[in-house]
């Protein structure tokens, strides 16, 4: 549950997605799900040329599996916390495990 | 045995503690399609989602020449202030 609880966190804030067919993505984090699919809003297509049909796309909904790459705003992600909460994540993992 | 009982902090027993120790430091990946990223691991689960900081990505792509020689080299680097990438990829 880890990546989905940060990715919630991110709700709202504008991401970059690339895709595992090299599309590029950016637009507003509207939401996501336990998947890891995502909603975008405000969306635009990076290297538009090579993919016209995408120009009138204003809102996506991008299943979790497709997904290469989410690039995020540095300054909305505090690292330290991130590996804190992994840590947890960790540990909690290793009780089920046991 | 007596050292499964602390597992939890710092001892390895499964292969994801391994990744674990490697926790803010600067880990080298490689993904599919013939991609390598290199940066500092700040997040990862256990299906391998990873969040790394300061990234670099390098993909190499296959050419070939005149006579039909293969040859590797670097296509691209891309540096990357954040990415989250996921297994699979």
């Amino acid at each position: 549950m880890l990546f989905f609880s940060f990715f919630k966190t991110l709700t709202n804030q504008t991401v970059t997605i690339e895709l595992k067919n090299d599309i590029r993505i950016r637009g507003i984090l509207k939401s996501v799900d336990q998947y890891l699919n995502i909603k975008l809003d405000d969306v635009e297509v990076l290297d538009l040329d090579k993919y016209p049909h995408l120009s009138s796309v204003k809102n996506m909904f991008i299943r979790g599996s497709v997904v290469r790459y989410v690039m995020l705003p540095r300054s909305e992600v505090d690292v330290g916390l991130l590996e804190d909460a992994t840590r947890r994540e960790a540990a909690n993992q290793a009780g089920k495990a046991r | 045995m007596a050292d499964t009982e602390d597992a939890g902090a710092s001892s390895v027993s499964e292969p994801l503690d391994l990744v674990r120790l490697s926790l803010d430091e600067i880990v080298f990946v490689k993904l599919r399609g013939d991609r390598e990223l290199k940066g500092r691991l700040h997040a990862y689960d256990s299906h391998c989602n990873l969040v790394l900081g300061d990234v670099e990505e390098t993909i190499y792509v296959v050419e070939e020449d005149d006579n039909e020689q293969e040859t590797t080299r670097v296509s691209e680097t891309t540096a990357i202030p954040l990415v989250s990438t996921r297994p699979g990829c």
